[in-house]
């Protein structure tokens, strides 16, 4: 027996573009709406005939519905209302927003990901324009940053962001939750063109074949045929011990991160800036990574005001052979962009390796030479890389051999 | 009451508050004849040799100075949400019984939210300066018994010099003064920088009380007021509350979208060749001005140019860029945090200038039309790049209009602003209220793109092919419409709650009851 009355959404003085809405069914008398609006003298009349159009289409005919509203975009008033309705009856319907046509692109397994962001799942505030600041990927996130009281409403309102929000070519990611749980979550994820799935906490490769195993059964029922990547994070010292396997576990996974906040408390250690204490433990997942031919990524820096201290953790972890790492807030994000690209004097030194390359292969010579030093082929390999990440990232013209 | 359609295509009365005022004529186009108003001539006779103009109390000089039913009472607001005079002036006329007062402020703040109640009591009969917050509420709702009237800093010194508002007292708060009334904002516990705001009060009033809670031995130098025209010096405990009067320390912006608007608008700067080496610029002490400030002075530093000049208000980014060589000179018409106020107190280069000089339409030339590079807001900018900031979409008044329409005398008028703030479009159809005409805003710079005036085909030519992403305002509306939705318009009464002035004085627009 389900309760007559259910709450959902946030509200308070620091809470934006979001809406707090209590149902209560009734027996008779309709529906009633007290709406409390910031924007009701431009949107309270819209407000008023979206929440009865949602009702209508669960078949409620009578309740009490109080929305106390900061803005709210359609797409968070309609989630909201969904998550009151569904704690207060059973029904398998989904009241889906449209879903925008710019949202519909796949991306590519090596694409570059240098930096994604994280977005709590149930904060709609910070996932509206999240897109506008040229993260590789945008993470729209169920586990850790969802309170635990939240995490229904949460999985309606990311499906909503999904379908609504334009991420402007970002990779559209989504970290669903550990086990059963996370499994849940892909229903309501993998329809609506998700990219890549971070699997949280992974000790096993078990723990992805059952991911892969529900998202291949969720494609085959909604006819999709897009390509979703999967990347696990190593979160403790038993899926690092995994790691390998793990990596090499599915042909989905194009990515493995490491999530130290956890991994250090499962070590029993403290977390340090310069991170001696997990020195071996990144190596060891970057050498999983390469083992594997997936990219590893870093974990995040969590201190989002010393920009100083990032700047140096970038340039260690690019150094140590990870390709790419989180984002707590984008203002980190053109430093780790920024870390992780290919520099000036890589960049020059790259150009004449592959250039003394071509001019040998022109020539017929077998080896390569740069002024009295050999160049063997995996640094050829490597220069050539170097100059299509520069390539990609604007800061080499495709022609640039003709400049030299 | 006699409407006619103004120049601006806005239909507006031809009387307001029982004065004849003219409509808007377009731009430069109304230009009055005639000698300025003068007050009364004062004679030195009638002051006490020794030079001490000491009164017992603020009610005492008001007194002398004959307040009566009627008159006009002007403030400066040097001492922005932390001024304890303005309100007091209004206890002791509503105690007195004093009714029909005019407040003629340079602008007010939510600390004057009661005087909602003197103009409950007719103690005052309306407001003719800028309505903040609670003010504009009660304004909107057609509370006032008089319509207020707003105007620019510098339509304010106007409208003072062709007579057209006649202050008979002038109250003017100073943080340091000597008995003579000569007075400074620089020092004393309720310092507050400078004094500009209040230069064409003391001038034309016919009375002038200065109150202060520094009272020094003469002279007070460098005097901002000068004691000449001072007829009575108030000692109080205390006229501000400091913490309220500067801000500790003015930050830039932490919000990623603001600091995204920020790095576009310092990008467009640098792509349009607006930013040069000896460029002039203003920038205001909001969050997203500061980070603009920031990101020129890197250009600058990057390309060792230097900024020939900045017009304040000034806060510490602006003293920086003075302190780092990247700007020879600041002129300030008011100070915003402790290290503008110390910094206009030692630094040569860092002067005084008042608004009278500066933004005045009677004045013989206007700073800001030589100032290179103009960053300001807007609280709505419609499709023919026409700019409101004193209502809100809602049609509530809430703000006022302060420098900003004669800051659109620039050279190159920049408003970064956010497409949408919780929902509400900032890009719409028609602006509620016209503060500002179209073809003077040349550029909008959004978090999803830039739109150029048309009129200004000459940036348009130059940023052409440099990888900004240039938007026309019409697709900027759709996209934020899209997101948001199409809001519905207020419903507005046809009675005229306030009156909007253009620099020169005549009614660009009005502002009506909310239904």
């Amino acid at each position: 027996m389900k309760n007559s009355a259910a709450i959902s959404g946030n509200s308070g003085p620091k809470v934006r573009s979001d809406c707090e809405i209590a149902l209560e069914l009734k027996s008779d008398g309709g529906i009633f709406i007290d709406l409390i609006s910031k924007v009701k003298s431009l949107y309270g009349d819209s407000i008023v005939s979206l929440t009865k159009e949602v009702l209508d289409f669960f078949g409620i005919k009578h309740a009490f519905v109080k929305i106390t509203d900061s803005g709210a975009l359609p797409f968070v008033i309609e989630a909201r209302l969904e998550s009151v309705v569904k704690q207060l009856i059973s029904t398998q319907q989904e009241y889906l927003p449209p879903h925008l046509k710019e949202n519909n692109y796949s991306t590519e397994r090596h694409r570059f990901r240098f930096s994604r962001l994280y977005l709590p799942g149930n904060t709609p505030g910070l996932m509206i324009n999240s897109g506008l600041h040229s993260a590789d990927g945008i993470i729209l996130d169920l586990e850790d940053s969802v309170a635990p009281g939240k995490k229904d409403e949460a999985r309606l309102l990311v499906r909503n962001a999904l379908r609504q929000i334009n991420f402007y070519g970002a990779e559209r990611m989504v970290r669903i939750n550990q086990g059963k749980r996370g499994l849940e979550d892909l229903h309501f994820v993998i329809p609506h063109n998700v990219n890549l799935v971070l699997i949280p906490k992974c000790e096993d490769a078990e723990d992805i074949l059952q991911v892969e195993k529900m998202i291949e059964s969720i494609k085959m029922k909604f006819n999709l045929n897009n390509d979703v990547f999967l990347m696990p994070i190593i979160e403790s010292a038993l899926g690092l011990e995994n790691s390998f396997k793990i990596a090499n576990s599915s042909k989905s996974i194009v990515a493995i991160a490491i999530g130290l906040e956890d991994f250090t408390a499962d070590l029993g250690i403290q977390r340090t800036i310069d991170g001696k204490e997990s020195l071996y433990a990144r190596q060891r997942l970057i050498i999983a990574a390469k083992a594997a031919g997936i990219q590893p990524i870093d974990s995040v820096f969590s201190d989002v005001a010393d920009m100083e201290a990032l700047k140096l953790t970038v340039k260690e972890s690019k150094s140590l052979g990870f390709e790419g790492m989180g984002c707590i807030h984008p203002r980190q994000i053109p430093l780790i962009r920024e870390g992780f690209a290919p520099d000036a004097t890589e960049i020059e030194k790259s150009k004449k390796i592959v250039l003394a390359f071509e001019e040998a292969k022109q020539k017929g010579f077998g080896v390569v030479a740069l002024g009295s030093k050999m160049i063997d082929p995996p640094v050829v390999a490597r220069a050539q890389r170097v100059i299509d990440l520069a390539v990609c990232l604007n800061r080499l013209s495709p022609d640039w051999v003709k400049d030299e | 009451m006699k409407t006619v359609k103004n120049a601006a295509g806005r239909t507006v009365p031809l009387e307001i508050n029982g004065q004849s005022v003219i409509p808007f004529k377009g731009i430069g186009k109304h230009i009055p004849e005639g000698r300025k108003y003068s007050p009364f001539i004062p004679s030195c006779a009638n002051f006490p040799d020794d030079g001490n103009k000491v009164v017992s109390s603020l009610e005492e000089a008001l007194q002398k100075c004959g307040l009566r039913d009627g008159m006009t009472i002007s403030t400066h607001h040097h001492l922005r949400d932390g001024d304890l005079v303005s309100n007091k002036i209004f206890e002791i006329a509503s105690a007195k019984g004093v009714k029909n007062l005019i407040w003629f402020p340079s602008a007010s703040f939510p600390c004057h939210e009661p005087l909602i109640k003197f103009l409950d009591d007719g103690t005052i009969n309306r407001i003719e300066g800028s309505m903040n917050g609670p003010l504009g509420r009660y304004v909107s709702e057609g509370k006032m018994k008089g319509t207020a009237v707003l105007r620019s800093h510098g339509g304010r010194v106007q409208a003072i010099q062709d007579g057209e508002v006649k202050i008979d007292i002038a109250v003017l708060a100073a943080p340091t003064s000597d008995s003579f009334g000569n007075a400074k904002g620089t020092s004393g516990p309720s310092a507050c920088g400078v004094l500009g705001y209040a230069k064409a009060d003391f001038m034309y009033a016919d009375k002038v009380i200065v109150v202060t809670d520094n009272l020094i031995d003469l002279p007070c130098f460098p005097m901002e007021i000068e004691g000449n025209y001072v007829d009575y010096v108030v000692v109080v405990d205390k006229i501000g509350i400091p913490e309220k009067i500067i801000s500790g320390t003015t930050q830039i912006t932490k919000s990623p979208d603001r600091l995204l608007i920020a790095d576009l608008t310092a990008s467009f700067l640098e792509k349009s060749g607006i930013l040069k080496d000896g460029v002039s610029m203003q920038a205001g002490a909001g969050g997203t001005s500061l980070a603009i400030a920031v990101f020129i002075s890197e250009i600058l530093k990057n390309k060792g140019w230097k900024s020939k000049l900045g017009f304040g208000g000034s806060t510490k980014y602006m003293v920086k860029m003075l302190e780092d060589g990247l700007m020879n000179f600041i002129l300030d018409a008011q100070v915003f945090d402790l290290d503008a106020v110390k910094s206009i107190e030692n630094n040569k280069n860092h002067v005084p200038y008042s608004v009278f000089n500066a933004y005045n339409y009677h004045s013989k030339g206007n700073l800001t039309s030589m100032m290179d590079i103009m960053i300001l807001g807007a609280t709505e900018i419609d499709l023919n790049f026409n700019g409101n900031v004193v209502t809100h979409s809602d049609g509530y008044l809430l703000h006022g209009i302060g420098g900003w329409q004669n800051c659109l005398h620039a050279r190159n008028v920049i408003l970064p602003i956010p497409l949408f703030r919780d929902r509400i479009p900032v890009i719409v159809d028609e602006v509620t209220t016209l503060c500002g005409p179209g073809e003077m805003i040349d550029v909008v710079i959004t978090e999803r793109g830039i739109a150029i005036n048309p009129l200004r085909k000459d940036l348009i030519e130059r940023v052409k092919g440099k990888g900004l992403p240039l938007r026309t305002l019409q697709e900027l509306k759709d996209e934020a419409e899209l997101i948001c939705g199409v809001p519905q318009k207020p419903q507005f009464e046809d009675e005229v709650v306030a009156a909007i002035k253009w620099v020169d004085g005549t009614v660009i627009d009005v502002v009506r009851k909310i239904k």
